[in-house]
C-alpha cells in the first residue's frame, strides 16, 4: 500500500495527520491552555518544579501467598531502594471471603497476599514502620474492612493516624465497569466509599481514601479516551456523593487521587495525562466551585500496561515497560509501578521485579527526563492530541450526564459495552495484522524459558490453620456484639467505619464482616452480555 | 442441507472478574457462525456443567486467568464423567503454564489456548474437533 493511502492511527484508533504545525492549533492560547507548570489548569503538571523538587514514588504492586511471605518481599523491596509499598491482595480477600471459605479453594495467595483477619495484617507489616512508609492498598469492595485493619495495626505500632500516608484504591465504580470484583449493589457500595471519604477527612488528613482508577478500564480493553472519560466521570460521581453527605468540596477533594494506565502509544498516553489534569481542574472549579488549589490538582499513580505484556518472547516486555514508564514520567506522574517481564505468566519473581524497579531508577537517574517539567509541552502534535482527547472525553461526559450519571450509565451497561466493543475491535486488528504485536503476530521465534515464582497450595493450608486457631482462641462475645452493632449501623445512616474498626479490633474476620454487610445490602450480580 | 450451528458454552469459573478474554472469544465464535452461551462471572463447576447439559452444547470453553485452573478444571471433568457427558469438548483459555497444560490434557481437556493465541486458531480447532465428533479419553 502506498504511504499516501495507508491510515495512520494511534493505538486507540485516532487518525494521525501526516505532520503537525501551527495550523493544527487554531485558537490555541498557551497562557490559557497550558499556563506554567504548577498553575491552573495544570496541563503542564501540578508542581512548579516537578521532579527537581521531588521524584515520583517508585511503588511496586506486590503481594503473594501468606502475609508472612509477602512481608519478606516488602522488606526486600525497601532495602532495594523502593520508596513506598503497594499491597496486592488475593482474590478471596478482594471478594470478601475468608481463606477457608469454599469459594476460596484454589485461589488463596495466588494473585496476592491472603488477608482474613487483623492477625494477618499484623504479620503483613511486622517490622515495617507505618509512620514512615507510605502504603497503597489495592482493595475495593471490602476496602473499609482492610483499611480498618491497617488503622488498627498503626494503633498497635503507636503511630498517630494523622501521620499515616498512603492510598486506598476503593474505587467501586470501575469494578462494575471493568474489573468486576464487586460484592454489594452499586448504591450501598457508594455509601461505603463515602463513609471512608468522610472518615478520612476527619481522622487521616494525609491518607488518600480513594484512587479513582482508569487502569482497569484500559486493561479491560478500552481506548485511551474511554479510560480518561470514564475515570474522570467516576470522580465526579464520588464528589457528588460526598457533597450529598453534607461535606464541603474543599474538605475532601484535596485527598482524591487517580490511577492511570501507561500503555504502548507513547504520545497518546502523554496527551491523556495532560488532558486529565486540565479537565479535572476545570470540573472541580466550574462544576463544584472548589476554591482550595489542592482540590483542583489531579495527582495520579500510573502502572505500565499489564495487557501489553506478551507470553511470547517475554524479555521484550522489559523494553515495552521502559517505553510505557517513560510516557508516564513525561506525563507528570506522582507515582509509578513498572510491570515485571514475567507477569504474563505469573506474579513476578524477585529477579524480575528488581529489573522492573531498576528501570524506574534508570529513568530517574540517568535519562535526564527529570530535569524540566513537561518537556513535550508546546509540541504541535502533543498539544493537538491533548485537545482532541479533552474534546472526545467531554462528549462522553455529556452522554453520561444525559443518562443521569455514572450509576445510571452502569445500570444501562453503557461503559461496559463501549469497552467491550473497543476490545473486540482491537483484537480483530491484531488478528488482521493492522496492529502489530512483536513476537505474537509478527517477528515470531521460539522464546526463552523463564524462572517463575510458583505459589503452591501450602499457603491455603497455612492460612486455613491460622484461621481455625484464631477462631478457637478469640473471645467470641465481642465478635458477635460488634458484628450486630455493625449490622444496625448499616441498616441506618451512620458512618460504618467506627463499627468496622470495633469488629476488626475484636478479631472478627474479613468474611464475617462482609457477611454482616451482605445480610443488610445484598449481593450484586451483573447481567452477562457478550 | 447445512449442518446446524455448533453450540458453545463460554464459562468464567472461579472468583476472578477479568472477562475481557471470555467476551472477545464469545464474540469471535458467534461471528464464526456458532451459537454461543456466555455464563457470566463466578460460576462453580457444578453450575457450568448444569448449564452445558441444559443448553445441550458440544463445546465448553473455560476462561481462567487466576491460577486456579488446577482446582477448577479437574472438578469440571469429573462432573462431566458423572453425568455421562464425555462427548462434550472442553477447551481452556488463559494463563496456564506448560507443565499444567499437559496435566489438564491428561484429564481430558482437548486443548489449552495460552495468551497470544489467534482467534482463527481457536475457531478452527473447534470446527475440526466437532467435525470429528471427538470423544476424549479419560485416564
Amino acid at each position: 500500500m502506498a504511504v499516501a493511502e495507508k491510515q495512520f492511527t494511534t493505538l486507540s484508533g485516532v487518525p494521525i495527520a501526516p505532520y503537525y504545525g501551527p495550523e493544527q492549533l487554531p485558537g490555541f492560547d498557551p497562557a490559557r491552555d497550558l499556563a506554567q507548570p504548577g498553575e491552573f489548569p495544570y496541563t503542564r503538571g501540578i508542581h512548579e518544579t516537578m521532579y527537581r523538587g521531588r521524584l515520583w514514588t517508585m511503588r511496586q504492586f506486590s503481594g503473594f501467598a501468606t502475609p508472612e511471605e509477602t512481608n519478606l518481599r516488602y522488606r526486600y523491596l525497601l532495602e532495594q531502594g523502593q520508596t513506598g509499598l503497594s499491597v496486592a491482595f488475593d482474590l478471596p480477600t478482594l471478594m470478601g471471603y475468608d481463606a477457608d471459605h469454599a469459594l476460596s479453594e484454589g485461589e488463596v495467595g495466588k494473585c496476592g497476599a491472603s488477608i482474613s483477619s487483623l492477625e494477618d495484617m499484623e504479620a503483613l507489616f511486622r517490622g515495617i514502620p507505618l509512620g514512615q512508609v507510605t502504603v497503597s492498598m489495592t482493595i475495593n469492595s471490602p476496602a473499609n474492612v482492610l483499611w480498618a485493619m491497617y488503622l488498627a495495626v498503626a494503633e498497635q505500632q503507636g503511630v498517630d493516624w494523622k501521620a499515616l500516608s498512603g492510598t486506598l484504591q476503593n474505587d467501586i465504580l470501575k469494578e462494575y465497569i471493568a474489573q468486576k470484583e464487586y460484592i454489594y449493589p452499586p448504591r450501598p457500595s457508594m455509601r461505603l466509599v463515602t463513609d471512608t471519604i468522610e472518615f478520612g477527612a476527619l481522622h487521616t488528613p494525609r491518607f488518600n481514601p480513594i484512587s479513582i482508577s482508569g487502569y482497569h478500564i484500559r486493561e479491560a480493553g478500552s481506548t485511551a479516551v474511554q479510560e480518561l472519560a470514564f475515570t474522570l466521570r467516576d470522580g465526579i460521581e464520588y464528589v457528588e456523593w460526598a457533597l450529598a453527605r453534607g461535606m464541603q468540596v474543599d474538605e475532601f477533594a484535596p485527598r482524591l487521587s487517580f490511577f492511570f494506565n501507561a500503555h504502548n502509544d507513547f504520545f497518546e498516553e502523554i496527551a491523556k495525562y495532560r488532558a486529565a489534569r486540565k479537565m479535572w481542574a476545570y470540573a472541580m472549579r466550574d462544576r463544584f466551585g472548589a476554591k482550595d488549589e489542592r482540590s483542583l490538582k489531579l495527582r495520579f499513580h500510573s502502572q505500565t500496561a499489564g495487557c501489553s505484556l506478551t507470553w511470547q518472547q517475554p524479555y521484550n516486555n522489559l523494553v515495552r515497560t521502559a517505553i510505557q514508564a517513560l510516557a508516564a514520567v513525561l506525563g507528570g506522574t506522582q507515582s509509578l509501578h513498572t510491570n515485571s517481564l514475567d507477569e504474563a505468566y505469573a506474579l513476578p519473581s524477585e529477579k524480575a521485579v528488581t529489573m522492573a524497579l531498576r528501570t524506574q531508577q534508570i529513568l530517574a537517574s540517568e535519562s535526564g527526563v527529570t530535569n524540566t517539567p513537561d518537556p513535550l509541552g508546546g509540541s504541535y502534535f502533543v498539544e493537538r492530541l491533548t485537545l482532541d482527547m479533552e474534546e472526545a472525553a467531554g462528549d462522553y461526559f455529556r452522554r453520561i450526564d444525559e443518562m443521569g450519571g455514572m450509576i445510571a450509565a452502569i445500570e444501562k451497561g453503557f461503559p461496559q459495552s463501549e469497552i467491550a466493543n473497543a476490545s473486540y475491535a482491537y483484537q480483530r486488528a491484531v488478528e488482521s495484522k493492522d496492529k502489530i504485536v512483536v513476537g505474537v503476530n509478527a517477528f515470531q521465534s521460539e522464546g526463552e524459558p523463564l524462572e517463575l515464582l510458583h505459589i503452591d497450595h501450602t499457603a491455603e493450608e497455612h492460612q486455613a490453620k491460622k484461621l481455625a486457631a484464631l477462631r478457637a482462641r478469640r473471645d467470641n462475645g465481642p465478635v458477635r456484639k460488634t458484628l450486630s452493632a455493625l449490622e444496625r449501623a448499616a441498616e441506618g445512616a451512620d458512618n460504618t467505619m467506627p463499627f468496622i474498626l470495633d469488629a476488626v479490633r475484636a478479631y472478627a474476620t474479613l468474611g464475617e464482616i462482609c457477611d454482616a454487610l451482605r445480610d443488610v445490602f445484598g449481593s450484586y450480580q451483573e447481567t452477562a452480555h457478550i | 442441507m447445512t449442518d446446524p450451528p455448533i453450540r458453545v458454552l463460554v464459562a468464567k469459573p472461579g472468583l476472578d472478574g477479568h472477562d475481557r478474554g471470555a467476551k472477545v472469544i464469545a464474540r469471535a465464535l458467534r461471528d464464526a457462525g456458532m451459537e454461543v452461551i456466555y455464563t457470566g462471572l463466578r460460576q462453580t463447576p457444578e453450575m457450568i456443567v448444569n448449564a452445558a447439559l441444559q443448553e445441550d452444547v458440544r463445546v465448553i470453553g473455560l476462561s481462567i486467568l487466576s491460577g486456579a485452573h488446577n482446582a477448577i478444571v479437574p472438578r469440571v471433568m469429573e462432573l462431566l464423567r458423572e453425568k455421562d457427558m464425555t462427548d462434550v469438548i472442553v477447551i481452556v483459555g488463559g494463563i496456564v503454564p506448560d507443565e499444567d497444560t499437559e496435566a489438564l490434557k491428561r484429564q481430558g481437556v482437548a486443548a489449552v489456548f495460552q495468551p497470544g493465541s489467534s482467534l482463527e486458531a481457536i475457531v478452527e480447532f473447534i470446527r475440526k474437533s466437532v467435525g470429528g465428533t471427538q470423544v476424549h479419553s479419560f485416564d
